[in-house]
């Protein structure tokens, strides 16, 4: 028998906000453990919550993008459970009136090759709620330590539905949110950083079957290529207990990224009871009109639409639109050189193709490299124009990614331009006529490809500095007795 | 003939403080030695540091010599229940649990007494936690009635209430959750008030039951509490359910407002298990306002009969997620051999809290659990909504409602601690004030037989605190109950 999986990822994301949700120490990654605190933080005695609301406007904000319905009201609930890395033995969170239901994620699955779009699907979203987030246990030998810098940074959970229907979904998944909210300034999602956190409910079910077969709960997938990984383990697993006969037990497991195997950590008998209730410390949250509409005019173009709109408006394959969407601050500064030179395809071309290497070979990001749009437009005008014969361009635009010079400068400096004296040209295609009966004679029985062994030394004499089309342009003309 | 320093009013103090008759030091020095004789027997204090007054005493001295004195509370000694932070002090609300514990920071009542010149004096006991009405369920011991060192002052706030009562402070703040100021101010003949929730900053205050408490004074006279209740008041941007507001001179509202009001009486707090004698000294006052001129008109709270049982639904729920903190991980008592974290939960809460808290834990979380939130907390809150309306609708006929605050004076050390169902109904008249979210206050309105105090109970609509006060000062002013003193 064929089994399918059927896959809902629930997703923590960091909201990338100056201070803490509920005070207003700072959040931060990496400071010296127990300094980004405060008695709010710390949960000590008598000290109260008070609501950040950048976080709740950023959450809207994700929302908004996922094509969320924003509640009018929501409220937040305490979560009732006992571990050493929660200050106060609760976690203010929200139950059962979060701040976005519903939206969706759309995905792209891998195509047929790498230069060919995949197929495009939505995954629906069930509700994004905003929470707090814990410390962090640090173990040496027989003693634990908690450090309570990441206690209380603004935490959004994503929830999706269960529609995903195999690993690679969940990657792209992953893949395309991530993107989302790096676009929206949401999060920066570093998984390094625990910036963005995922557990995978797994199940299988015949293929067909409309009734959900019985979940575990995968946790511990520290990177996007983990959650691929440890969903397909985790489908293999299923399909092996259940074809040897076995039934699948509810039970929440802890994958090794490592060995990629898990381990159970707890079955359903032992889940907690979360005891949830409003938190008498916070009045709820109320998003009139006004509010929702000005976020929504914050949000940026999604990814997809934006590759979408590339291709249409700028006519520019998919090998480009793939890479130039995948960064929101790569995608901008191509419109602002396409804008600048009118030739999208070029300009895409030196991002792509020659941009992106310099700046991986230099591990620096865009804003740190020395060449703007303006530079790369400039660049294009100058091919475009014959003014640089593309060997030339080449040699502007490495200078160019070292100094930050502008390509009129190195085109003059290093004295680039094409040769466009015409009697200069003329001798030197005469010369190499004369220099090859061989191919002159080829060329007048007709093979006209014999043209093309005299275009070498005409370059070599022109430094490489001439237009190829005036330098054929030439050879005819004097081909033909002109 | 005038009282000793430490029994006067805060108006004779600050007076005699801005004519230079006395000094902040010479003050505070009368209050600590009036505290060092009495307070062996009363045993109002959990700790005071005597030290520290003295050098804020000092302090206000010389603010008052550069000219800078802050207000009529300026150099005036304010009791502090043990569960309000002042940095550097302990902070351990009566409980093993958090003896030992220093506040690192002040809270905003803190801040604004300081703010107004006030100096925060000790540590006042109180039941574990603010749970109790007797302050006998307190790690340090019970706090006495100073009318009868025999008997309980009440609870929560005992501690609070006995100072004041017994010149150990001039004033005191406590905190209220189902009449943790009103009742121990009736028992110990005080003026206690509690304001409308959302009035005062509860931030520094160690929660009991969040939606329920707030902060407020208890005072030897109306005017008194509302000097202190205006120093404290006021939106916080630290308390999300701290209310923005204009917050007026209570004392000088006190002569604006001259009545006559339109006063209600509820049958429903005049049933049985009113002692006589309360009910016969209640229905004196009464008959005063009538005499005033008010109008007493019969008002009906019909849901006040589940008041007692929605109180103890959502109070103890409230613990059991406000208590969850205290683990022995961070602060506070961590037992000795415990073997992983959670033995080292069960252990030291095992350890560290009382029955009666232990208790309120339990019932919280029962009520919380899986499958009973709906039947029990759900439930409660639906009747709490009911309650409050009842309160609301009668504000349409009247501007303040009479009742008594304690069904009983003061009962005796042990009488109701081996049965907690006795001890929750003395907070029967209270409770429903807190659930509606009223301010409400407690004033001397006579004595029993036995020489026991025993106090009358207005409620007033919310926010309207100096309605409330002014119709509180208008008993007061044609009594002497107020002005007499305990015999120690």
């Amino acid at each position: 028998m064929n089994y399918e999986a059927v896959i809902g990822l629930e997703v923590h994301v960091q909201v990338k906000t100056r201070s803490k949700m509920f005070t207003r120490v700072a959040t931060g990654y990496g400071a010296p453990a127990n300094t980004l605190t405060d008695p709010v933080v710390l949960g000590l005695p008598g000290a109260l919550p008070v609501l950040n609301r950048a976080a709740v406007e950023l959450t809207i904000k994700a929302g908004l993008m996922l094509g969320c319905t924003i509640a009018p009201v929501s409220k937040w609930d305490r979560k009732n459970y006992f571990y050493p890395d929660s200050p106060k033995n609760y976690q203010i969170s929200q139950y059962d009136q979060p701040l976005c239901l519903g939206g969706s994620v759309e995905i792209e699955l891998p195509g047929p090759a790498r230069n060919v779009m995949g197929e495009h699907k939505r995954i629906p979203l069930t509700r994004i709620h905003l929470e707090e987030d814990v410390g962090k246990l640090n173990h040496f030998g027989h003693e634990s330590l908690v450090d309570f810098n990441r206690a209380g940074t603004p935490l959004m959970e994503i929830v999706s539905e269960p529609a995903l229907r195999s690993a690679d979904e969940a990657f792209a998944y992953l893949t395309a949110l991530k993107a989302i909210m790096i676009y929206g300034g949401i999060s920066d999602c570093d998984m390094e950083k625990g910036q963005l956190r995922c557990d995978a409910n797994v199940s299988i079910r015949p293929a067909g079957a409309s009734a959900l077969g019985t979940k575990v709960e995968l946790k511990n997938l520290n990177s996007i290529s983990f959650v691929r990984d440890g969903i397909a383990q985790e489908i293999r697993r299923q399909q092996a207990v259940v074809l040897a006969g076995g039934a699948i037990v509810q039970e929440t497991r802890d994958y090794d990224g490592q060995t990629g195997e898990s381990q159970s950590l707890r079955s359903k008998e032992q889940a907690h009871d979360y005891r949830y209730f409003p938190d008498p410390d916070l009045m709820p949250v109320q998003v009139d009109d006004a509010m929702r509409e000005r976020i929504r005019a914050g949000c940026p173009e999604l990814p997809f639409d934006k590759q979408r709109r590339f291709q249409s408006e700028y006519q520019i394959p998919y090998t480009l639109t793939s890479v130039l969407v995948a960064d929101r601050g790569l995608s901008d500064y191509f419109e602002e050189a396409a804008r600048l030179c009118g030739k999208p395809q070029a300009a895409g071309n030196w991002i792509v193709n020659d941009l992106l290497r310099e700046l991986g070979a230099a591990r620096a990001t865009l804003a740190d490299g020395k060449v703007r749009p303006a530079q790369i437009a400039a660049l294009v005008g100058l091919v475009d124009s014959g003014a640089i014969v593309n060997q030339a361009a080449k040699e502007v635009f490495a200078e160019m990614a070292r100094t930050g010079q502008s390509p009129e400068a190195i085109v003059a400096q290093r004295g680039l331009r094409t040769e466009t004296n015409a009697d200069q040209l003329e001798e030197w295609c005469r010369a190499a006529i004369a220099a090859d009966p061989r191919a002159l004679a080829d060329f007048q029985g007709g093979k006209d490809s014999a043209i093309n062994a005299f275009k070498g030394p005409v370059m070599r004499a022109a430094k490489g500095k001439a237009s190829p089309q005036l330098v054929d342009a030439t050879l005819r003309r004097l081909l033909a007795g002109g | 003939m005038a009282d000793t320093l430490f029994f006067q009013s805060i108006g004779e103090l600050s007076g005699a403080l801005a004519a230079r008759r006395i000094s902040a030091v010479e003050l505070a020095e009368a209050v600590i030695a009036r505290t060092r004789q009495v307070d062996g027997r009363v045993h109002a204090f959990n700790s005071f540091d005597p030290e520290d007054a003295l050098g804020r005493a000092r302090a206000s001295d010389e603010r008052r010599a550069a000219g800078g004195a802050r207000g009529p509370l300026e150099g005036i000694p304010v009791g502090m229940k043990d569960v309000i932070a002042v940095a550097g002090q302990p902070l351990t609300a009566s409980s093993k649990m958090l003896a030992g514990f220093v506040s690192p920071y002040d809270a905003t009542v803190t801040r604004k007494l300081q703010e107004a010149g006030a100096i925060p004096w000790g540590r006042l006991n109180l039941d574990e936690f603010a749970m109790g009405s007797s302050t006998e369920n307190s790690a340090t011991g019970p706090t006495r009635n100073p009318w009868d060192l025999t008997r309980v002052p009440g609870g929560s706030s005992g501690g609070s209430a006995a100072a004041v009562a017994a010149g150990e402070a001039i004033v005191s703040l406590g905190s209220d959750t189902g009449g943790s100021i009103r009742q121990p101010a009736a028992l110990c003949n005080l003026v206690g008030l509690k304001p409308t929730y959302g009035l005062v900053s509860r931030y520094g205050l160690i929660a009991f039951a969040s939606s329920l408490d707030q902060i407020g004074p208890f005072a030897r006279s109306v005017e008194d509490a509302a000097l202190v209740l205006g120093a404290i008041a006021g939106h916080d941007p630290l308390d999300s359910t701290s209310v923005a507001g204009e917050i007026p001179d209570y004392r000088a509202e006190l002569a604006r407002r001259r009545g006559p009001w339109r006063l209600g009486i509820a049958k429903e707090y005049f049933g049985a298990g009113l002692d006589p004698e309360v009910g016969a000294a209640v229905q004196l006052a009464i008959d005063h306002y009538r005499k005033l001129g008010c109008e007493i008109r019969e008002i009906s709270l019909p849901h006040t009969k589940y008041a007692v049982g929605v109180y103890y639904i959502i109070a103890t729920a409230e613990c059991s997620s406000n208590l969850a903190r205290y683990d022995g991980i961070r602060y506070g008592h961590r037992a000795a051999a415990a073997a992983g974290a959670v033995d080292l939960y069960g252990q030291s809460r095992a350890e560290g809290f009382g029955p009666e808290v232990k208790r309120r834990i339990i019932l919280g979380t029962y009520v919380l659990s899986s499958g009973y939130y709906d039947a029990y907390y759900l439930r409660a809150q639906k009747v709490r909504t009911l309650l409050r309306r009842d309160f609301l609708d009668a504000y349409r006929e009247v501007d303040a409602i009479l009742t008594p605050t304690s069904p009983t004076p003061a009962f005796t050390r042990g009488e109701k601690a081996a049965n907690p169902l006795a001890m929750y109904l003395s907070d029967i008249y209270t409770i429903g004030v807190n659930l509606a979210g009223l301010p409400g206050i407690s004033i001397p309105c006579g004595f029993s037989r036995g020489g026991l105090p025993i106090g009358l109970q207005l409620i007033g609509q919310p926010f309207r605190e100096a309605d409330l006060l002014a119709i509180a000062q208008a008993y007061e002013r044609d009594h002497d109950w107020h002005s007499r003193r305990p015999a120690l």
